[in-house]
């Protein structure tokens, strides 16, 4: 109402017919600062809410721990500076003393009778599988539904419904639930964190390819369809070619984002590198969890420095747009 | 398609001309090899990685050992619940007990139980300690001291009180050595009846189990005494005994399971739904239908004394015993929390490193180069990681949480803003700074208005998906409902509280999408929805 009495230049002619320009300005320029006033305040007044209601609801207060926020550095400060490479390699340390804390070499893992993969390594390597393998799983099946939820490629909207709902469910479900409920038919171990990934990738990718599909240049499949070929030649000869290198770019982009559910997922009970970082925080071991922060922190950044020079090969500086 | 596109030419093309063609364009007619058979080469390195995976995670052995018959339970306790009487009939008598916190409040009489009395031969043993059982005696277990006339369903022997626990139920009480068995005949049950469904029923007697599923029916005498099984024929499919003389599995599917034992037969019969959803068996308002509990809200008369009926109401229903509604939604109103303030916190912050980030906005390579390995470091340790820290740092609850969401997404604020400030349109600056404005004024009218929308837009998409990543760091204690999920999960008995969970996570998530969306769209134009 105030908005559209404002707006209208009509109401700002006074009496001799001349348009006050300079008073209709200030007029909406007071209204536009009004609103931000309003919005800002509202948004103060929640975010005030907010952090009242996470401090009384935590088990310590923010005031009383604020001087404990950097205890942690204390937990990550090794007997010596070679440690963290004695911990990384698993070598023995001139500490041991028969505790869990200093045994770097018992978490071997050997594959000829001397050569072996340090723990840590091992554990990476499997996290990292994790994250490889339900990429890919949700790299197929997403590949195989987004046609299917493509309008510009299924003209059965009950079809397109469904498909699209399906895939909104597998994204939004929580990983941790399909993740818990796998651990309760396999008990421990990386499988459930494989189905709890997988499931996620398939609704995430499904939704970016099929919004990719819709914005793909019809005319080959114009032409195709003009010389008789059925749907699957269609879309396999028409449009696959020219979409596949976003897919293989949010592929990628996928992989990235993996890395790091896997670790997490790891954390509570589904094996791999996450689990290994838990424990060791949990005992108070400084050595250990440096060793497995800094090999987390490496394989992070190289993921991601590779998926982005990947990405950047394959679409160019599309790459960096980030999808939702 | 070629061979018909040659017929209708009037021109047949000779061998000269295809090799001419071929000459022509060497790229469309002999590609590389790699580019010939990439497709080839990327299903191949697939199925190898895929091979290669299988073994290292020992996928065949794992899933041939899960355990899938608890699956189909799991996934049917989602949406459904078991009630869970015992038919003892140890000494002759047949007892009817109900675990101690059964769905069906204290004093249980559901319909699909029917008793028959008659005169029962009970073997009694004369005990030194304590006078033997008479049904008279013994109150209710569940509720001490309550005068029930019809004590019998809810009545239990008190030397069998020990087997209300637990599944051991082969634990007898130890038999008095000194005892002399003592027979008595007095009136008592003698037949009960466990319907499962129109077709599927247990009828038990002290000395036989009769089993009828369908057209099938199965005849087992239990002997308490020898502690022996036998079905008088063979078995059918639904029913299942592992060990001769032992226990057998009933299977009616759906319907619920039975285990026939020597001594007693525990029924689980299912129901679809949620049980006491909205009150507990505690709450005066338990089992009223709607229309009852909303005329209870507003009659005068009080089901408590020192409160108003309406707040009992809320309290009840927030205090729900098996529910925990209150705390569910709090602990969901602590994710929430958890994504908004930690993603506001790291847009505030981020917004003003950006700049300094941006090598066209700040003319200082080294600051530039700093703040962006900075936000790389921030990004890169892992969401994990912080949360564990802060969990340390803060104790678990949310502050770890908007800790630990504030730390990564600072590093990817920092780099998705610098990012979008050097890729800004450098007109708009010159012009504002060729009127004379000062550098603060360059960057608000020649920068902001550009790259505002776009920081919105990306602010909300990282709520909107924090959202959903709060869920899970939640479960190593950074506070939020992913704590209690994980929880309720481990005791692989509250699958139809995790169920509920996440229906109300499903709704938040959706809820947050659609808004997300809608104001993104309002800010970038329509190409983002």
């Amino acid at each position: 109402m105030l908005a559209t009495q404002s707006n209208n230049p009509a109401l700002h002619i006074d009496a001799d017919g001349n348009y006050d320009v300079d008073g209709h300005f200030k007029q909406l320029r007071g209204q536009k600062r009004l609103y931000t006033i309003l919005g800002l305040g509202a948004l103060f007044i929640v975010l005030f809410f907010s952090l009242w209601f996470a401090n009384e609801t935590n088990s310590g207060k923010f005031l009383d721990r604020l001087p404990h926020f950097f205890d942690f550095v204390g937990d990550l400060i090794p007997r010596d500076g070679w440690e963290i490479g004695r911990a990384l390699f698993d070598l023995s340390s001139p500490y041991f003393d028969g505790s869990l804390k200093f045994n770097y070499p018992e978490g071997r893992v050997y594959i000829t009778e001397s050569l072996y993969i340090p723990e840590y390594f091992y554990k990476m390597i499997e996290t990292l599988n994790i994250a490889i393998l339900s990429t890919l799983i949700g790299f197929i099946f997403g590949f195989i539904l987004c046609f299917l939820a493509a309008s510009n490629l299924t003209t059965e909207r009950w079809l397109r419904f469904v498909v699209r709902r399906f895939l909104e469910i597998l994204r939004a479900f929580p990983e941790i639930v399909i993740a818990g409920f796998f651990l309760a038919i396999f008990s421990l171990g990386p499988i459930p964190a494989i189905i709890a990934v997988s499931i996620h990738t398939i609704g995430a990718l499904g939704k970016m390819f099929y919004e990719v599909v819709e914005n793909a240049d019809m005319k080959p499949d114009e032409g195709l369809r003009a010389a008789g070929g059925n749907w699957v030649e269609r879309v396999w000869f028409g449009i696959v070619p020219q979409i596949m290198p976003n897919f293989l770019s949010y592929g990628l982009l996928r992989l990235e984002i993996n890395v790091r559910a896997s670790t997490i997922l790891g954390a509570v009970g589904a094996g791999g590198i996450g689990e290994v970082l838990r424990l060791s925080i949990s005992r108070g071991h400084e050595a250990k969890t440096l060793a497995i922060i800094l090999i987390l922190f490496v394989t992070i950044v190289c993921v991601d420095q590779l998926s982005a020079y990947l990405r950047k090969r394959i679409v160019g500086n599309q790459a960096f747009e980030f999808g939702a | 398609m070629n061979a018909s596109a040659m017929n209708l030419s009037t021109k047949m093309l000779t061998p000269q001309d295809v090799s001419a063609i071929k000459a022509r364009y060497p790229d469309a007619f002999q590609r590389s090899f790699l580019k010939r058979f990439s497709t080839v080469l990327c299903f191949a390195v697939v199925a190898v990685y895929m091979i290669y995976v299988s073994w290292f995670f020992a996928i065949g052995k794992v899933f041939s050992e899960g355990n899938w018959n608890i699956a189909g339970s799991y996934l049917a306790d989602w949406v459904s619940y078991e009630i869970r009487p015992d038919i003892d009939y140890r000494t002759g008598e047949i007892l009817i007990e109900f675990p101690r916190f059964s769905p069906l409040g204290a004093e249980p009489d559901p319909e699909w139980i029917a008793t028959e009395r008659g005169t029962v031969t009970l073997i009694e043993k004369k005990q030194t300690a304590s006078k033997p059982s008479t049904p008279s005696t013994s109150g209710s277990f569940m509720a001490p001291g309550s005068a029930t006339g019809g004590g019998e369903l809810s009545f239990m022997a008190p030397d069998s009180s020990a087997t209300n626990t637990g599944a051991n139920s082969s634990n007898a009480p130890a038999p008095d050595n000194n005892a002399e068995p003592q027979t008595v005949t007095r009136e008592g049950i003698n037949q009960a009846e466990i319907v499962f469904s129109n077709t599927a029923k247990v009828i038990v007697t002290p000395d036989i189990v009769t089993v009828m599923n369908g057209e099938e029916s199965l005849a087992i005498d239990v002997d308490p005494i020898n502690e022996t099984v036998i079905p008088r024929d063979s078995l059918p499919e639904w029913a299942l005994q592992k060990r001769e003389n032992e226990k057998i599995f009933i299977n009616f599917g759906f319907a619920g399971r039975a285990e026939i034992r020597a001594k007693e037969v525990k029924i689980m019969r299912r129901f679809f739904g949620w049980e006491n959803f909205f009150f507990d068996t505690n709450s005066p308002y338990w089992g009223q239908s709607f229309t009852e509990v909303v005329g209870n809200v507003f009659s005068s008369q009080r089901l408590s004394e020192n409160r108003s009926n309406i707040s009992l109401l809320v309290d009840n229903f927030l205090n729900n015993a098996e529910w925990q509604h209150g705390d569910v939604y709090i602990k969901l109103l602590q994710t929430i929390v958890m994504a908004f303030v930690g993603t506001l916190f790291a847009v505030l912050i981020a917004f003003p490193l950006s700049f300094a980030a941006a090598r066209n906005i700040t003319l200082n390579r080294f600051l530039n180069q700093i703040l962006k390995r900075f936000f790389d470091f921030l990004r890169s340790v892992d969401m994990l990681i912080w949360a564990l820290f802060f969990t340390r740092a803060f104790g678990p609850g949310p502050l770890a949480g908007i800790s630990a969401i504030f730390f990564t997404d600072t590093g990817t604020f920092g780099k998705l803003y610098s990012e979008a400030l050097e890729n800004i349109d450098d007109k708009q600056r010159e012009g504002v700074r060729s009127v004379g404005a000062s550098p603060a004024a360059v960057q608000r009218f020649g920068v902001v208005p550009q790259v505002l929308p776009v920081f919105a837009s990306q602010a909300l998409y990282f709520w909107e998906s924090n959202t959903r990543s709060a869920t899970i760091i939640g479960a190593v204690g950074a506070g939020g409902i992913g704590l209690k999920l994980w929880e309720a999960m481990r005791t692989n008995q509250d699958w139809e509280n995790v169920f509920y969970m996440v229906i109300l996570i499903l709704i938040v998530v959706f809820a947050f999408d659609a808004v997300s969306n809608a104001l993104r769209s309002r800010l970038i134009g329509k190409q983002q929805s």
